[in-house]
């Protein structure tokens, strides 16, 4: 279940004076069971990007290539890709509509044509990774749940399609760090458990940092920087530059370099950052 | 998706017509509306040419003044086979029971245009004026009104609340279009009953956040100590120049002639 992107562009309202260029030539691979985020400022185009991956916005020009298939190439094809690369929106939770959690999670598998046996089968599972009790929630009203529960509904709604591939736009925004760091700790699991490529979209560098492996930067409409975490956040005067942070840790290890002080680079740990820090004391006391 | 929605779009312009006081362009719309009605027959050769000078003075791409024609296409299409084919007079085409007249045919032609110059005068409003600024022009002009009763600031901020959220909401609309598709709805296939149905998914959530938008609005404003119009003050105090005197005295002088042809 590869993703290819070869020199995607996309360009909204297209020959009017609104025209905005939001994708400038995106040329980008990513392999199977991969977890991948996707960060850079607001308008930057990573909500654009996510969206040609299932073909809700067709590209402009480029191509958009999902497991062999090209996105643009037949409207047949495209419902599968859906059921294939499940998109988690921003605020997910103003998608609810049914009257029960239940129904809600269980509308994607629904419009796949399953039978209810596996569509219940579906919604417990779903739910158990979201951490939501299945019989506690299943007949309650989704609008009468907390914001994260809501969301976490929302999130079980695109998990009970079992896509091969997970994308979330800012999964996290809105919420309190302690449901951030459950949540994020949640898609780890699921990853690891059902061996899905998750995409997750961000501008927060601390969330990224601590679950992705590979982290591509854009910055108006292409890719600033890509690589693996360590690598990125080395360049700390790059992603300045764009605008972006880099994780706190990594940042003290950055002053702490240009003040001479021999730590390595690429910490992204408070443990690391401890052990390098310890290690340097270390070497200067035997001095 | 939305894209042909021209009522309310704004085409944004340095122009003379852009510059012009929304009180001014009010005015004479309705002015030049109430001519279309008035004048003759002969007279729609002159009408035309100003109506086509006004598009050609706001630098507005043909293109654009011509999308806002599209929703009475078929309004425009009915109206011209009911008169053709309705009135008597010389026949000019037979098919089957059916009689077109010469009489009719013309008729049929020029209640067209009416219309097509009606709705074009109008778009050409919204087009070259801010809705906003629209608004506050209306409530200007209904400002002095308000001792018999008319509710100028009340109606003109429902107007501008209102038009403020068109785009929000179909902005709306096609986020939870997206997110419902990428659950697998389908939003194409199928015949009206369950094309109907399957606008649940979209409907709930949107009138959720319609109520919630709604609601947080009241709240912003109330904090914000808003009670009504009165006593209140504008950033941007609305101010006659020369290009709106000009306009005005051309609106008359056009009135003028449409009435004495008339007579």
């Amino acid at each position: 279940m590869s993703i290819a992107i070869e020199d995607l562009r996309h360009v909204y309202n297209e020959g009017t004076p609104l025209e905005v260029t939001a994708l400038a030539g995106i040329n980008l691979e990513i392999a199977d069971g991969e977890f991948v985020g996707i960060i850079g400022r607001t308008g930057s185009g990573k909500s654009t990007l996510v969206q040609h991956l299932n073909g809700l916005l067709l590209p402009t020009h480029g191509k958009v290539i999902i497991d062999g298939i090209d996105v643009a190439s037949k409207k047949s094809d495209r419902k599968s890709i859906r059921q294939k690369v499940g998109l988690v929106f921003q605020y997910p939770e103003y998608q609810l509509f049914e009257e029960t959690v239940f129904d809600d999670v269980a509308f994607g598998p629904r419009n796949m044509g399953l039978g209810e046996e596996e569509i219940s089968r579906r919604v417990r599972d779903a739910l158990a990774f979201v951490n939501l009790d299945f019989a506690l929630f299943k007949n309650r009203s989704p609008f009468e749940l907390s914001g994260g529960q809501m969301r976490r509904v929302a999130i079980a709604g695109i998990i009970a399609m079992r896509p091969k591939v997970l994308v979330l736009d800012e999964p996290t925004a809105g919420l309190d760090p302690r449901s951030r760091g459950e949540l994020l700790a949640e898609l780890a699991n699921m990853r690891r458990e059902l061996g899905i490529t998750v995409i997750l979209v961000s501008h927060s560098m601390e969330e990224v940092a601590q679950v992705v492996e590979r982290v591509i930067v854009m910055e108006a409409g292409e890719i600033a920087l890509a690589g693996s975490v360590r690598k990125v956040f080395e360049q700390a005067d790059l992603l300045r530059g764009i605008g972006l942070g880099i994780p706190q840790v990594a940042e003290l290890m950055f002053r702490l370099r240009q003040k001479g002080v021999d730590v390595p680079t690429g910490i992204l740990t408070v443990e690391e950052a401890n052990a390098a820090i310890l290690a340097w004391q270390r070497s200067k006391r035997c001095v | 998706m939305f894209k042909n929605i021209a009522i309310g779009q704004y085409y944004p312009g340095n122009s003379f017509i852009h510059r012009l006081d929304p009180r001014t362009k009010i005015v004479a719309t309705f002015a030049f509306i109430v001519c279309l009605f008035l004048v003759r027959r002969s007279g729609y050769a002159a009408v035309s040419l100003i109506a086509a000078l006004l598009v050609l003075v706001s630098r507005i791409p043909a293109k654009f003044v011509v999308r806002g024609l599209r929703p009475v296409l078929y309004i425009a299409l009915l109206t011209f086979l009911l008169n053709a084919f309705i009135t008597p007079g010389h026949p000019l085409v037979r098919i089957g029971p059916l009689v077109m007249t010469y009489e009719g045919f013309c008729q049929g032609v020029f209640l067209v245009w009416r219309l097509v110059l009606l709705v074009l005068i109008t778009s050409f409003l919204t087009l070259t004026t801010p809705p906003v600024t629209l608004t506050d022009g209306i409530e200007r002009l209904l400002r002095p009104y308000r001792r018999l009763g008319v509710p100028a600031h009340e109606l003109a901020m429902m107007m501008t609340i209102a038009l403020r959220f068109i785009p929000t909401l179909l902005e709306e609309t096609e986020k939870i279009m997206k997110a419902q598709m990428a659950r697998g709805a389908d939003f194409e296939s199928g015949n009206i009953i369950q094309k109907a149905k399957n606008l649940i998914p979209l409907l709930v959530p949107l009138f959720v956040s319609a109520f919630r938008r709604a609601d947080e609005l009241a709240v912003a404003m109330e904090a914000r100590c808003y009670h009504g119009g009165d006593s209140r003050t504008r950033l941007k105090e609305l101010h006659y120049s020369t290009g709106d005197y000009l306009v005005y005295g051309f609106t008359g002088l056009m009135f003028a002639a449409v009435l004495y042809t008339r007579r």
